[in-house]
């Protein structure tokens, strides 16, 4: 029970303050509720699904064909595939983290990790049609065109930065999951 | 897109049932324990983005960004596009008022940017996965990327339009 709290603590600490600021400003206390009701919905909807899915890539694909795939070695055709699983997510930034942990648990490399989130931030599939209709394609293929070799180079300057240690220590941490 | 995945997690499952009740069993209790673990950072995240939604809506980012040009202009978009971590289905109508209320391609560009690859208020879940240090440096890094995209961004624009 009291670990429960103290795993809620943060949550609970913060839903106090908003609880605070409603009292003091009841139209943004309501604007507030409105919109994590709406959000709550969204992560009911998209989280389900995809850590079903991650439980299932956990149980039945074995570390060997992901590291076929994605890890060590896997050269181009690994971060191919890194930016096409991260593209053709669904959900919010927070639902790539958990995949990217049992993607690490497979032995998934950390470049390509770095590129399969952050393709799931820029580059979602449905997300870019959105976009294409609301600014238009020029807008749209030009962030497109750049943003993919800038996932690319920032997921491999973000591996120099980090110490070997380090990202041991992370991959430590995903398996221990 | 929800009806894909819902139907392709759905095949799969079943599948999965088929070949081996076992190994199905295993695979939801991971999923929910993978769940329930970050469940507390994610509640979170969804209070803190709540906070800031409500804070920063459509007229209030407009206000700020829409008006002004120039590199006050883009560091504010940044800066306001850094902070949370906004669903597409409002970014993008936001970016569209904020053209026609005359800011330049650059602003958009540098605010949507900042919008997809900086979320300071999702940062519990990803220090949690990540670590502090690398969720500093990925963060810091892309926030630093969005100022060549606007800068490509507005260049290539004033060519082709």
């Amino acid at each position: 029970m009291t670990a429960m709290v103290k795993r809620y603590s943060s949550f609970l600490l913060v839903l106090v303050m908003l609880g605070g600021i409603s009292l003091f400003n009841q139209e943004l206390g309501k604007g507030v509720f409105d919109i994590t009701i709406m959000q709550l919905k969204e992560m009911l909807l998209v989280i389900p699904p995809i850590f079903v899915l991650l439980g299932l890539l956990d149980v039945w694909v074995p570390k060997q064909t992901m590291v076929k795939f994605m890890g060590k070695g896997s050269g181009l055709k690994g971060i191919l595939l890194s930016l096409l699983i991260g593209s053709a997510a669904a959900g919010p930034l927070y639902g790539a983290f958990p995949v990217a942990a049992v993607f690490m648990k497979k032995g998934v490399t950390f470049p390509n990790i770095l590129i399969f989130i952050g393709a799931w931030s820029t580059t979602k599939i449905p997300m870019i049609l959105f976009e294409f209709s609301a600014l238009g394609a020029p807008f749209a293929l030009t962030r497109l065109l750049i943003d993919i070799p800038g996932i690319i180079i920032i997921a491999f300057l973000l591996q120099k930065l980090m110490g070997r240690d380090e990202i041991e220590a992370i991959y430590e941490k995903a398996r221990a999951q | 897109m929800n009806l894909i995945l819902y139907s392709a997690t759905a095949l799969l499952l079943m599948l999965s049932f088929l070949k081996d009740k076992e190994k199905t069993k295993n695979a939801l209790k991971k999923a929910w324990k993978a769940f329930e673990n970050i469940l507390p950072q994610f509640l979170v995240v969804i209070l803190l983005v709540s906070l800031l939604l409500s804070v920063l809506d459509r007229e209030t980012i407009v206000k700020i960004i829409g008006k002004e040009s120039g590199l006050t202009g883009i560091v504010l978009a940044a800066v306001v596009g850094s902070i949370t971590l906004i669903p597409g289905f409002i970014a993008f109508p936001t970016a569209a008022l904020l053209l026609e209320g005359g800011a330049g391609y650059m602003q958009i560009g540098v605010f949507i940017s900042t919008l997809m690859m900086v979320g300071v208020a999702t940062l519990p879940v990803e220090i949690q996965y990540f670590g502090k240090r690398l969720a500093r440096y990925r963060n810091t890094l892309a926030f630093i990327f969005s100022f060549i995209v606007a800068y490509v961004i507005g260049k290539v624009l004033e060519v082709v339009l």
